[in-house]
Formats: C-alpha cells, structure tokens, sequence
C-alpha cells in the first residue's frame, strides 16, 4: 500500500473518530469519509468542552479571571497564565520587579518541559509503544513536585499576580532544579536510543503527514508545528517580553515538514528550555517579588491591549478591552491549539487512517485549549 | 540493494538497543508509590480546601467578618455571616460556609484576607458520595477540632 490514495475515491463511508477515543486526547470528534483505508475527508468536530471562558472572564474582576487561565491548556499553565497577567500589566501600567520575572521564566520552562514530556509519552502511546510514557512520567513527576512546592498545586498553577508572583521559591528549590535539568540531561540519550533512533518510529513518521510551510502560513499555524516546517518564528525571539531577551537560547527549526520534524523540534526545544531555566537561576537577582504599588481593584485605564506569548504549543494571545471598570469589557483569547488543529482536514487528504493519526499526534492537541 | 539490507540490520539493531534499555531499567529500583500503604509529605503550600485559623488567646475563629474573601471568590462558593453581640468590639462570626462542590482552589480568598482568619488545609483524601458532604460548615469543623 502506498501512503497516499491512487485513483479517485469510488465508495466511500463516514467513520467517526471520537468524541471518546484514545488518540484524540480529549473530547474532539473528528468526521472521517473514508474510501478503504484512505481518508477522503476530515472534518474536525468542536465545541465538546467549551466553557465558555471569554465570556466568564467578561463578568468577573480583573484578578477572579486568574484561575481560569490555568484551566485552558492545564498542560502550560504558567504560560497561559504569563499572557494574562502580562496583558493586564501592560494595560494597568504596572512594573514587575526583576525578580519576578526571573520566576516567571523558570517556572513556566519547567512548565514547558512537563509539558513536551507528556505529549512524547502520549505521542509514543498512539503510535503503539506503552513504556516511553512511564520514562516520561517518572521525570515528569519530578518537575511537578518541584513546582507544586512552589505553586502549591501540580497542574492547574495559578501562580503569577499582577505585579510578580504570589510566592518567592526557596533554597531548596534551586537545588532541586538545578538536580532535576541535570537529571533530565542525563536521560535524554536514553530517550534518543528508545524511541528516536527506533526503526518502528522512523517508517512510521519520515516523510509522513507533510504540512508545508505554506499551509502554516495560511491557517495561522504557530510553535513547533510551524517550526518542523521550516518557519522560524518563536514568540520568545521574534516579540520577545519577559527576560528572554537576556537569555541565549536557539529556536529549533527543521525543513523536513514530516512527522518527525515537529517531533525532533520539541525533542531539542527540551534541551533549549533546561538551558534557560540553567542561565536564569546562574542571574537570579535578590529583591523583592511582588510590585509595591499595585492597587487591590485594578481599573486599568480605557483602551485596547494585546500581548502573545510562546506556549510549549505556540503562540498564545491574549487581548482585553478595558472600558475602565473593574471587569473586561472584552477578553479574546488566541489559542495556538485551534489554528494548529484548522489544518488537519486539509493535511490528511489521501492518507492512511493511522498515519493521520500519527499526525494528529504530532501536532501535540490539547482539546480545552482549542475550545476554551 | 545493499541499503535495503543495511536498513534491515540497522534496523533490528536499534530494536535490540531499546529492548536493552528496558531490561536495564526492569532491574533499577521502583520509583512508584503503593499509593494507600505509603504516602508522601504533603509541601507545606499545598493549596487544599481553606479552613478557619482560631485565635490563640480567645479560642475564637479569627475572623472579623469583612467579607472580603466572599469578595474575592470567582466561584461565589463562601458565605460569611455574622452578628453584633454587646460587649464585643466588631462583629461576630455566625456562619462560615464553603460551597465545595464549586470551589476551584485558587487560593484567591486566602490572599485577600488582611487577619490572616484561613488558611489553607492538608485534606486531599475527599470522597463522599452526597453533594451535601461537600458544603462544608467550616465554624463547626473548628469547634470539632477544639
């Protein structure tokens, strides 16, 4: 068999792939017309979990908003969390001490790392191999510890305020971080002779699911999904805010556009992520972590804002039009996730059902980000 | 012809490493936790459902009834009440009720308070199987603790 269809499709049937299946992490339904055991056409079906958060965010004050960012992509949860309060800092004019900052970008790399380490087990577990996922979980759960003895939780983290941060880490903290990259360090060979060098995952993902860098541009595509197809552009680099200006760091690019490009993006943005978080705690600056001057209702003042930020998905916007009261006038969120997701009926066309689902795999989907 | 076979070898090789891998870590210590035999320590930050701090000289709950944590709540799960009583300065704390069953442990409420009245509990072992074991009278839980 080919990996393409070879002749027009002649008799066709619908198959429905979710809204409860293993491989579409979550409640999304895609609408498959098949023709044997090549896809026709895919339909993605939204809307499962939507919670309707922009709409809450409309009618709760500024800070009650807080929590709700955490639940979107509850897998970086601090990045979403960093657009917001960015956002509202930017609008309410607020200065956050250096400190803080600092915080902000260590904890949510960590975040990021967390979160490339579940989706390179979950990713594996579609393609068919079980024990990746339990290697990826044991270091996982190092990361959550060392987060939730800062955040006090291990995975919705509402941890940012406007201002700074709600805690300042400890001693401890940084010796466990700093044991933990060079934990991960270590284990990152193994990972690469496991999974990456694994003849099984290389036939099923080289020169798999293409999605040229053209298609990224027209559906809005962004993170590693547009990184694997040759497009560099990172939030971090190219609108930088936050330190990261100060942190040298690469963006990893691949011009394959396959499978294995995005998944090789993410295997080497791990490596990138351990060395901000290594250079932030070298330069974390004493101080205080919280602004002094930040009023306890925040009415910033009318006008529109936006601020993106790079998510372990891509980019994630977040814009608010404040009429000068104490809740939003308008909250838009741009999820990274729906653009990334937007391309796959048209990226699928004529493929084999499980090298679509390699696909959808690769593509990294969290399904409460995409419906928010 | 001669990659065709080259790919065969290479290929059966890196099946033979990963497998390696695994054998190696099958005799590595477990690193999992036989979750209700042992327990972790809990992280003193751990953010569990609030629960009303006494203040040590009176035995009283040390809130001063401002409603600022109802305030803060995005859930709307905190019901304060209270009552003047003569003889005491302020108001007095009559009903102090969490709704649970809607709270999303954000920890807003804690942060808001300027007596420092709740703090945040160690309980993360919850199960019940009625609504009502979620609406937690926290005024009677402290007088149960004394």
């Amino acid at each position: 068999m080919s990996a393409f269809a070879e002749s027009e499709a002649k008799e066709t049937f619908v198959l429905n792939l979710g809204p409860q299946h293993p491989a579409t992490h979550g409640v999304l339904r895609v609408k498959l017309t098949m023709d044997g055991e090549y896809i026709v056409e895919a339909e993605p079906v939204l809307g499962y979990i939507h919670r309707m958060h922009e709409k809450m965010g409309e009618n709760r004050t500024w800070a009650q908003f807080l929590p709700n960012t955490g639940r979107m992509d509850y897998l970086h949860a601090l990045a979403f969390n960093h657009g917001y309060v960015s956002v509202v800092e930017r609008a309410a004019g607020i200065e956050v001490p250096e400190r803080a900052e600092y915080l902000r970008v260590i904890t949510s790399e960590l975040n990021r790392v967390s979160s490339h380490l579940l989706w390179f087990g979950a990713f594996i577990l579609d393609l068919g191999g079980f024990s990746p996922l339990l290697y990826a979980f044991d270091d996982r759960e190092h990361i959550l510890d060392l987060l939730e003895s800062v955040t006090g939780s291990r995975l919705t983290y509402c941890y940012f305020r406007f201002g700074g941060v709600y805690n300042d880490i400890d001693g401890d903290f940084v010796v466990g971080a700093r044991a933990f990259i060079k934990r991960l360090r270590g284990r990152m060979p193994m990972y690469h002779n496991l999974v990456t060098k694994n003849i099984i995952l290389m036939k099923r993902l080289r020169e798999v699911g293409p999605i040229s860098a053209e298609m990224c541009r027209k559906y809005g595509a962004t993170g590693p999904v547009c990184r694997g197809s040759g497009i560099n552009f990172d939030v971090r680099k190219h609108e930088p805010y936050s330190i990261y200006p100060e942190m040298d760091f690469e963006v990893p690019v691949y011009e394959q556009c396959d499978s294995m490009a995005r998944y090789m993006v993410r295997m080497d943005e791990i490596e990138q992520s351990l060395r901000i978080v290594e250079q932030a705690l070298d330069k974390l600056p004493e101080g205080p972590v919280m602004a002094d001057k930040v009023p306890k209702i925040i009415k910033p003042p009318k006008g529109d804002y936006y601020h993106a930020v790079e998510t372990a998905r891509g980019s994630f916007g977040v814009r608010v039009v404040s009429d000068g009261s104490n809740t939003p006038y308008r909250l838009k969120l741009r999820s990274p996730t729906y653009s990334n997701l937007s391309l796959y009926g048209e990226a699928c066309q004529g493929m084999l059902l499980p090298d679509a689902l390699a696909l959808m795999g690769s593509l990294d989907l969290v399904i409460p980000e995409i419906d928010r | 012809m001669i990659d065709y076979l080259r790919e065969i070898i290479s290929g059966t090789w890196s099946l033979f490493v990963g497998l390696g891998i695994t054998i190696r870590y099958f005799f590595q210590p477990v690193v999992t936790v036989q979750y209700p035999h042992e327990t972790l320590p809990m992280t003193p930050r751990f953010r569990g459902h609030i629960e009303l701090v006494k203040d040590e000289e009176t035995g009283e709950p040390k809130c001063i009834v401002c409603g600022m944590c109802q305030k803060a709540c995005p859930s709307n799960c905190i019901t304060v009440n209270g009552e003047k009583r003569e003889g005491v300065k302020g108001k007095v704390l009559t009903e102090y009720t969490l709704d649970f069953t809607k709270c999303s442990l954000c920890g807003l409420c804690v942060e808001s308070c300027t007596p420092k009245a709740i703090t945040f509990s160690k309980d993360y072992n919850l199960a019940g199987v009625r609504k009502e074991a979620y609406i937690f009278d926290l005024k009677k839980r402290l007088e149960a603790k004394n």
